[in-house]
């Protein structure tokens, strides 16, 4: 069957079979590496993308139900300009270090962001509570969405 | 100098040599850019897949694959009795023995290869796995280690001529008469059974490979994820009968290892295999239940501990039993000429007069392995063993943990130590790690609480109890001195290259691999601090045994302490070339010159100096050196370590225990760590994080237990529960510096510390919440609340 999403702001269609996952379509069909698989029952999240503006565990997604959505990965984070506060902000203070879960955090922390500027420790931890880390012991993850709300803010305030 | 450290953030501008630092590995990773196995694909690559035995005993009596091979997008279908004939079917293990890369007898394990399947696309060859039709007669498994060598037990490895039993090996340490002699005169002895049941790495990055055998120049390129791209190859050499230079093996990106990425599995042999018979790059990747049931667990032993002591709370010896489950091939990775891997550090922190153990290895219906999941070759055991005994002790006789522990730390001039079991400790000041442990906890305040607490609960005005728990643990890393350690003979030093360019810029080659350690940065920092040069003008290359030199890998937290040893050195005879070279340009003799941070002065006279830079281009230019001095700036090395490295640390573990649903909260964790010299503290401080968690998940939730009939109970990962940010308090971490006097720069190693030293100060705090002596890990809340009704689950098996 023909789809088209809109992945990262760019229209694409593809011819895929129906039972495709949104992950291996990402990753194995448009090239967009940064999203990870580790789990098959959407218990680890690193696979976790946008889906019209909210964090889903593509693993457990179609293909063929992002027809006519919006995705965005972690590729579509830093801009030109440089990172999003929330990708400097983990390399600032350690947030990763195998990397495989990252994509995963950096678009649920990005998101959690967007929607309270100024988030508690244990709403991060929340927040993030269906992704799994075996590196950092999420210190510094929770450390990383702490501090990109601060410089978020001044950022925002400067502007 | 000690202190309780708060978290450490990277410093505004880059340190020439050790400091927090930002890493440069993180440029990629936060893009979305790292290059992990998955990532990678091949000009006509096809892709393999593993059709698994749902058996854990079963004889095959017939496969047949027509259907398979019938469909369209099939290339071939592999069974045992392909790779049979070209004499694949069965490959070496690192412990000696032989694994079956596809079965062609019968099958030992559930989960274990049967056939491969490789196809033009990952979903065709799941397909195909189900065409293919086997037969399967089924036999009694063997699922309880403990019933393993019962006279009526099945036969497991009867592919092994003139086996007769399911015996493995039996191994001791230390004075078996000397420990008997102190618990005959000891005052108490306390013992415990427990088990430490079998548990998994599960790194988010599940294994793989792919494999290129190029039919024109007969090269094998195989993409894989390993922690030790040289063992591989070297292995691939002797299992395959291919010769070495035509085998090129590159680790990519890794996300994460803990030891499950060490070995060789079926599935990066077949890989091999595929290629070559349909002359295409053949990519296999396992899923999560297959990582979890096949690839190389961790743990499962079965520990009798006793602990000898005077009434005054002096300890005298300890004396363990260990029977341990291997499963159905003996392929743990350790140094071969110890089949317990270093268990025998099991005295732990303690001066004692006596102590023995004795190791008996079975063979079980259960999945190869046993030495992974950042165990430092099987110290989380002895750390567990001897720090749970401690507690019991302490328990049966009504001491105080810590004060116990205390009194019978090895003291600081004691060292360099030797233990009753003849390891010889390096450095440390035990009672001062200890101390600042306590200290940051506020112990003292704590037992006040606790006791307020039980009081008020027993009075009926508080729902939760609290519990204290300690752990001091001592590691011994850094595998290892060649005379004592090797892997299937391959000796365990590590080479490294370091050569300057012309404008002075450097590139490192190491024979270590890292999968998240953040080598790119820490051992730039390191050749930094030698040189004088900064880090982000090092480039740190690893993982490609065509670009690298020869050493076995990054495990056993060995990094640091032995290819760290490697990049001190070699840059330390860098920067005598560089003396000799400097001098010819300010002509003066080399003795003439001192080295302070970055350049050459001549003494006396700081300002007739040469930087680095300035030497790296005249070392390459038309400048005359003396008789006998090459040119260029460049040197190798291979570091052989003289002992191991000995890290230590104290941690304190404080949580809440819902009695009514055994529910257990962790409220505060502190660990004090003394890994000796610190690259980049930042780094160091992440390490350790990662480790606490592990302990937390396995302390608590994870354990891959088995049913009668060998089904594995957690075979994915919502039966499989690893810790989440929700279970995980904020860290609170503090240090002490004993630097190794062995080793060139001073430093232990630090990958494995906490999940080695964490589990028993989990452990021992939920018991002293509760008032249990002892239960098995993990303490789910069923088993939490099974214990204070004194009936504790066996969590390793659910039988009966």
């Amino acid at each position: 069957m023909q789809i088209t999403v809109t992945v990262n702001g760019a229209e694409r269609t593809v011819e895929v079979e129906p039972r495709l996952l949104l992950v291996h379509l990402l990753r194995d069909h448009l090239g967009l590496t940064g999203t990870h698989w580790g789990c098959d029952t959407s218990n680890c999240g690193t696979c976790v993308v946008w889906f019209d503006g909210t964090p889903v565990k593509s693993c457990t997604v179609l293909a063929a139900m992002a027809d006519g959505h919006e995705v965005r990965t972690v590729e579509d984070l830093a801009t030109a300009d440089g990172l999003d506060p929330i990708q400097q902000a983990f390399s600032d203070h350690h947030g990763l270090q195998c990397g495989f879960c990252t994509p995963g955090m950096l678009m649920t922390g990005r998101w959690l962001l967007d929607r309270n500027p100024d988030p508690s420790e244990q709403e991060i931890r929340e927040a993030i509570s269906g992704q799994v880390c075996r590196c950092t012991g999420y210190q510094n993850i929770v450390r990383s969405v702490r501090a990109a709300a601060e410089l978020s803010q001044v950022k925002g305030a400067r502007a | 100098m000690s202190a309780g450290i708060d978290s450490i953030t990277a410093a505004a501008t880059t340190p020439r040599g050790y400091g927090p630092m930002r890493r440069k590995e993180d440029a990629r990773f936060l893009r979305g850019k790292g290059h992990y196995l998955d990532d990678i694909r091949l000009p006509g690559m096809l892709h393999g897949a593993i059709l698994r035995s749902p058996y854990a005993h079963a004889w095959i009596t017939a496969i047949d694959t027509s259907a398979a091979e019938a469909h369209p997008k099939v290339h071939a279908v592999i069974t045992g009795e392909t790779l049979a004939g070209l004499g694949l079917a069965w490959m070496p293990t690192l412990s000696h023995d032989v694994q079956a890369v596809l079965a062609t007898d019968k099958v030992r394990f559930q989960g274990q290869e049967v056939a491969f399947v490789v196809a033009e696309d990952r979903y065709a060859a799941r397909d195909a796995l189900g065409l293919i039709d086997v037969e399967y007669e089924p036999l009694t498994p063997v699922v309880d280690a403990r019933k393993s060598l019962d006279p009526d037990a099945p036969l497991i490895r009867d592919d092994i001529t003139g086996r007769t039993d399911n015996h493995i090996f039996d191994w001791e340490a230390g004075d078996a008469a000397a420990t008997d002699e102190v618990f005959a005169r000891a005052d108490v002895v306390s013992s415990c059974d427990m088990v430490y049941p079998r548990t998994h790495p599960a790194p988010m990055e599940t294994c793989g490979s792919i494999a290129s055998m190029d039919p024109v120049t007969g090269k094998l390129t195989v993409y894989t994820t390993t922690q030790a791209p040289h063992a591989h190859r070297t292995v691939y050499a002797l299992v395959a009968g291919l010769p070495e230079h035509k085998i090129q093996i590159i680790s990519p990106d890794i996300g994460g290892g803990f030891g499950n990425k060490v070995g060789i599995y079926p599935g990066y042999v077949c890989a091999v295999v595929g290629s070559i018979v349909t002359g295409a790059p053949v990519k296999w990747v396992e899923d999560r239940s297959e990582n979890l049931m096949s690839t190389s667990f961790a743990r499962d032993y079965h520990m009798h501990g006793e602990i000898a002591a005077t009434k005054d709370g002096t300890i005298l010896g300890v004396r363990v039993k260990v029977l341990a489950d291997h499963g159905a091939f003996n392929g743990t990775a350790q140094p071969s000429k110890m089949p317990a891997g270093l268990f025998h550090v099991f005295t732990g922190s303690y001066d004692l007069q006596a102590a023995h153990c004795a190791v008996t290895g079975v063979y079980t219906n259960k999945a190869p392995g046993g030495v992974a999941y950042a165990c430092s070759f099987r110290i989380t055991e002895a750390v567990y063993l001897i720090e749970r005994l401690v507690d019991v002790l302490a328990t049966d006789q009504g001491w105080d943990p810590a004060e116990l522990r205390m009194n019978n730390l090895i003291r600081a001039e004691q060292f360099p130590y030797t233990t009753a079991t003849g390891w010889e400790y390096d450095s440390g000041d035990y009672p001062q790690t200890l101390r600042l442990a306590l200290q940051m906890v506020g112990y003292e305040e704590l037992r006040r609480e606790q006791a307020a607490r039980r009081a008020a609960f027993e009075r009926g005005e508080a729902s939760e109890l609290m519990g204290i728990g300690l752990s001091f643990f001592t590691e011994a890393v850094g595998a290892g001195p060649r005379k004592h350690m090797d892997i299937l003979g391959l000796g365990m030093a590590d080479g490294a290259e370091l050569r300057v360019h012309p404008t002075g810029k450097a590139v490192l080659r190491l024979s270590c691999k890292s999968q998240g350690q953040g080598h790119e940065t820490t051992f730039a920092q390191i050749v930094a601090e030698e040189l004088g040069i900064s880090p982000d003008d090092i480039e740190v290359v690893q993982g490609d045994t065509d670009q690298t030199p020869f050493g076995l890998g990054t495990y056993g937290s060995r990094s640091t302490p032995v290819s760290g040893a490697a990049a001190a050195v070699v840059a330390r005879k860098v920067r005598e070339r560089a003396r000799i070279v400097a001098a010819a340009m300010l002509e003066v003799s080399p003795a003439d010159l001192e080295w302070s941070k970055g350049s050459f002065h001549v003494k006396g006279d700081p300002s007739a100096s040469k930087a680095m830079a300035e030497i790296a281009m005249a070392a390459h230019s038309d400048l005359e050196l003396p008789e006998g001095v090459e040119g260029h700036l460049d040197a190798t090395c291979v570091y052989n370590p003289p002992n191991l490295t000995y890290p230590c640390g104290g941690y304190v573990c404080v949580v809440d225990v819902d009695p009514g649903t055994g529910q257990v909260k962790v409220r505060r964790f502190v660990a004090v760590d003394d890994c000796g010299v610190r690259i980049n503290p930042m780094v160091v401080e992440g390490q350790v994080h990662g480790g606490l968690a592990d302990g937390i998940g396995m302390a608590l939730m994870e354990v891959m237990a088995f049913d009668t009939d060998g089904n594995h109970l957690g075979a994915s990962f919502m039966d499989y529960l690893l810790p989440t940010a929700v279970e995980c308090p904020s860290w609170e971490l503090g240090e002490t510096v004993t630097p190794s006097p062995h080793h060139p720069i001073g430093a232990k190693g630090v990958g494995e510390s906490a999940t080695v030293g964490s589990p028993p100060a989990v452990v021992n705090a939920v018991l002293d919440a509760i008032g249990v002596r002892h239960a098995d890990m993990p303490l789910t809340p069923a088993q939490v609340w099974r214990a204070m009704q004194g009936r504790p689950l066996r969590t390793d098996l659910a039988i009966g």
